[in-house]
C-alpha cells in the first residue's frame, strides 16, 4: 500500500508540474519590472567584458585575448540567463513571514513548486539571451566556439546540471531561514563569493595562471564553478576528452551531493518550523 | 536643524535596538562574512598581477577606489536602500499618509527611516582597505589632499543619495520598486573600478549618465593628489545639480500621491 501511495503521489506531482510552470510564467509576465531586471542583470557581464577586453587590448592576459574574452562573457551571459534563480530569497522570505505554512498544506512537495516557479523564468529570460547566443555562434567566425563533438554533446547535460546545482544550493541557502532569521546577509555573501569563484567576474582558468592560482584550485572544488563557469568553458574553449570528463564528473558529484543533503536539511528544518508553532 | 538631528538620533537608536535583537547574526556577520568580502577583491588583484599599471592606475590606487566603493555601499545598503524600500511599502499600503502628517520634511523622514546596523562592519572594512592602500603606496598624502578626499567622500555619498531619491520618487508612479532597487544595486557594482579602465562607451555612461565616477573615481584621485581643480569643481557641481534635480522630482512625485483610499 505504501508503495502504491508513493506511486500515485509521484504521478500527481508530475501532472501538476505543467500547471505550476504555467503559473510561474504568468507571474513573470505580470511583474514587468522583473523583466526589466532580467535585461539589466543580463547586461552586467557586458560591463565586465568592457573592462577585460580593454585590458587585453595591449596583449593577451594569461592566455586570454580580446576575442576570447568576448566569447567567454557572452557565454556567461547566456548561461546566467538560463540558470539564474532567486529561490533562496523566496524560501527565506516565506519562512520568515510564515507563508510557507500554506505550501506545506498542499499535496505537492514545496521543493517541486519552487522548482517549477524558478524554471518558469527561463523562457522569458531566454528571449534576452537569444541575440547573444546567435552572435556567439555566427559572429565569432567559429574561432572561439568549441567544435569537438564530445564538448557539444556534453553541453546540454552540463547546462541542466548547472541549473540543478544552482537551484539546489540556493534552496539550501534559503532553508537556513529555519535556523537564522536574517537570510539576507547569507544571500549577499553567497553572491559575493559566487561572483568570483564561479568564473562570473573572470575566467577561473585565467586566475590559474596568476599569483593567485591557489584560489583557482580551491574554486574547482567548490560548487560555484559548476553553476556557470563549467558550461561556459565547454562552450568557448577547446578541451581534451579527459578535461571534459573531469568537468562533467565535478558537476555530477555536486548534483549527487545536493540530492543527498538538501532533502535532509529541508526535513530537519520543517520539523523545527512546526516545533516553533508558526 | 536641531529638530532634524534629534529625529535622526532617535531613529538611529531604534536601529541599534533592532540589530541587537539579532545578536548571533551580528557576530556571524563580523566573522564569516569577512572571507566572502576578501574574495571579492580578487578580480582587482588578478588584473594588477598581470598589468602593473592600466590606464594610469596601479594596484594601490585601484584599491583606494575599492575603499570608496565599499564605504559608500555601506551607507547605501545600510541606510538609504532599506529606507527607500520601506517608503515604497508605505506608498503601496497608504501608510505614507502618516509620514506626510508629521511636522517635518517628508523626504528627510523617508530617507532616514531605517538603518541596518550590520553595515557598520562594511564601513570599517572599507576604511581599513583605504588605510592599507595608502600604507602600501609608501607615501602618505598631504593634509590638503586628505581634506579634499574626505570632502569628496561626502559629495560622493550625496550623489548616491540623490540617485536613490530619484528611485524613491519613482515609487509614487510604479507600484513595485524591488526590481528598480535591484537594478541600481547591479549598476552600482561597476563603481568598484576606476571609470578609466572601461572602454569609451561605459566610461561615458558612468561619468555622465549614471555618474558613478563622482562617487568613487574622482574622490580617489583627489586623495591620491591627481585630481585637477576643474574636475574637483565639476564633481561638486555635478553632485549639487543631482541633488537639486532629485529634490524637484521628489516634489513633483509627492504631488501625484493620492493615498490608498482616495
Amino acid at each position: 500500500v505504501a508503495a502504491m501511495t508513493d506511486h500515485s503521489h509521484a504521478l500527481r506531482t508530475l501532472r501538476a508540474f505543467p500547471t505550476l510552470f504555467r503559473i510561474g510564467v504568468a507571474e513573470t509576465l505580470a511583474y514587468r519590472g522583473g523583466f526589466l531586471m532580467a535585461v539589466v542583470t543580463a547586461g552586467l557581464p557586458l560591463i565586465l567584458l568592457g573592462l577585460w577586453k580593454n585590458a587585453a587590448a595591449a596583449g593577451p592576459i594569461a592566455g586570454y585575448s580580446s576575442t576570447k574574452f568576448v566569447a567567454y562573457f557572452l557565454g556567461i551571459m547566456i548561461v546566467r540567463n538560463l540558470t539564474e534563480t532567486n529561490v533562496s530569497w523566496r524560501v527565506g522570505e516565506e519562512i520568515r513571514t510564515g507563508e510557507l505554512s500554506m505550501r506545506l498544506l498542499r499535496p505537492i512537495h514545496p521543493v517541486l513548486a519552487f522548482a517549477a516557479q524558478s524554471a518558469a523564468g527561463i523562457p522569458i529570460r531566454s528571449i534576452v539571451s537569444i541575440p547573444f547566443a546567435l552572435y556567439l555562434v555566427f559572429g565569432s567566425d567559429g574561432i572561439v566556439l568549441g567544435s569537438e563533438p564530445l564538448q557539444l554533446a556534453a553541453l546540454l547535460p552540463s547546462l541542466i546540471l548547472a541549473w540543478f546545482i544552482a537551484f539546489g544550493v540556493k534552496f539550501a541557502l534559503g532553508s537556513c531561514g529555519f535556523w537564522i532569521t536574517r537570510t539576507y546577509g547569507l544571500n549577499s555573501w553567497y553572491t559575493m563569493a559566487w561572483s568570483v569563484c564561479s568564473g562570473f567576474s573572470m575566467p577561473i582558468a585565467l586566475v590559474q595562471h596568476t599569483a593567485y592560482a591557489p584560489v583557482a584550485h580551491v574554486a574547482y572544488w567548490l560548487p560555484f564553478y559548476y553553476t556557470i563557469g563549467a558550461p561556459v568553458d565547454l562552450m568557448t574553449t577547446h578541451m581534451t576528452s579527459a578535461e571534459v570528463l573531469h568537468l562533467m564528473g565535478g558537476q555530477l558529484a555536486w548534483a549527487a551531493a545536493i540530492m543527498a543533503l538538501v532533502p535532509q536539511v529541508w526535513r530537519a528544518g520543517v520539523r523545527r518550523y512546526e516545533a516553533v508553532g508558526a | 536643524v536641531k529638530k532634524y538631528l534629534d529625529v535622526m538620533a532617535v531613529q538611529l537608536r531604534m536601529s541599534v535596538l533592532q540589530a541587537l535583537a539579532y545578536r548571533a547574526d551580528f557576530v556571524i556577520e563580523g566573522t564569516v562574512a569577512l572571507a566572502a568580502k576578501l574574495v571579492a577583491l580578487l578580480p582587482l588583484l588578478v588584473l594588477f598581477d598581470q598589468r602593473t599599471t592600466f590606464q594610469g592606475w596601479d594596484r594601490t590606487a585601484a584599491l583606494m577606489v575599492m575603499s570608496y566603493f565599499i564605504i559608500i555601499r555601506a551607507v547605501m545598503e545600510g541606510m538609504v536602500s532599506p529606507s527607500v524600500q520601506q517608503l515604497a511599502d508605505r506608498i503601496r499600503t497608504g501608510s505614507f499618509d502618516y509620514v506626510l502628517l508629521k511636522p517635518i520634511d517628508a523626504q528627510f523622514l523617508a530617507s532616514s527611516a531605517r538603518t541596518d546596523m550590520f553595515y557598520i562592519y562594511d564601513l570599517l572594512y572599507g576604511v581599513l582597505i583605504g588605510v592599507y592602500a595608502l600604507y602600501d603606496r609608501g607615501t602618505w598624502p598631504s593634509p590638503a589632499n586628505v581634506g579634499l578626499g574626505l570632502a569628496l567622500l561626502v559629495t560622493g555619498v550625496l550623489a548616491m543619495y540623490a540617485l536613490w531619491i530619484l528611485c524613491a520618487a519613482a515609487a509614487f508612479w510604479i507600484v513595485r520598486l524591488d526590481s528598480l532597487i535591484a537594478v541600481v544595486g547591479v549598476l552600482y557594482d561597476a563603481a568598484r573600478w576606476p571609470v578609466q579602465v572601461f572602454g569609451r562607451v561605459w566610461r561615458t555612461v558612468f561619468t555622465y549618465v549614471i555618474p558613478l565616477a563622482l562617487m568613487t573615481t574622482f574622490p580617489s584621485m583627489a586623495i591620491l593628489g591627481r585630481l585637477d581643480g576643474a574636475t574637483a569643481a565639476a564633481t561638486v557641481g555635478g553632485t549639487l545639480g543631482l541633488l537639486v534635480v532629485s529634490r524637484i522630482v521628489w516634489r513633483l512625485a509627492l504631488r501625484s500621491y493620492t493615498s490608498a483610499s482616495s
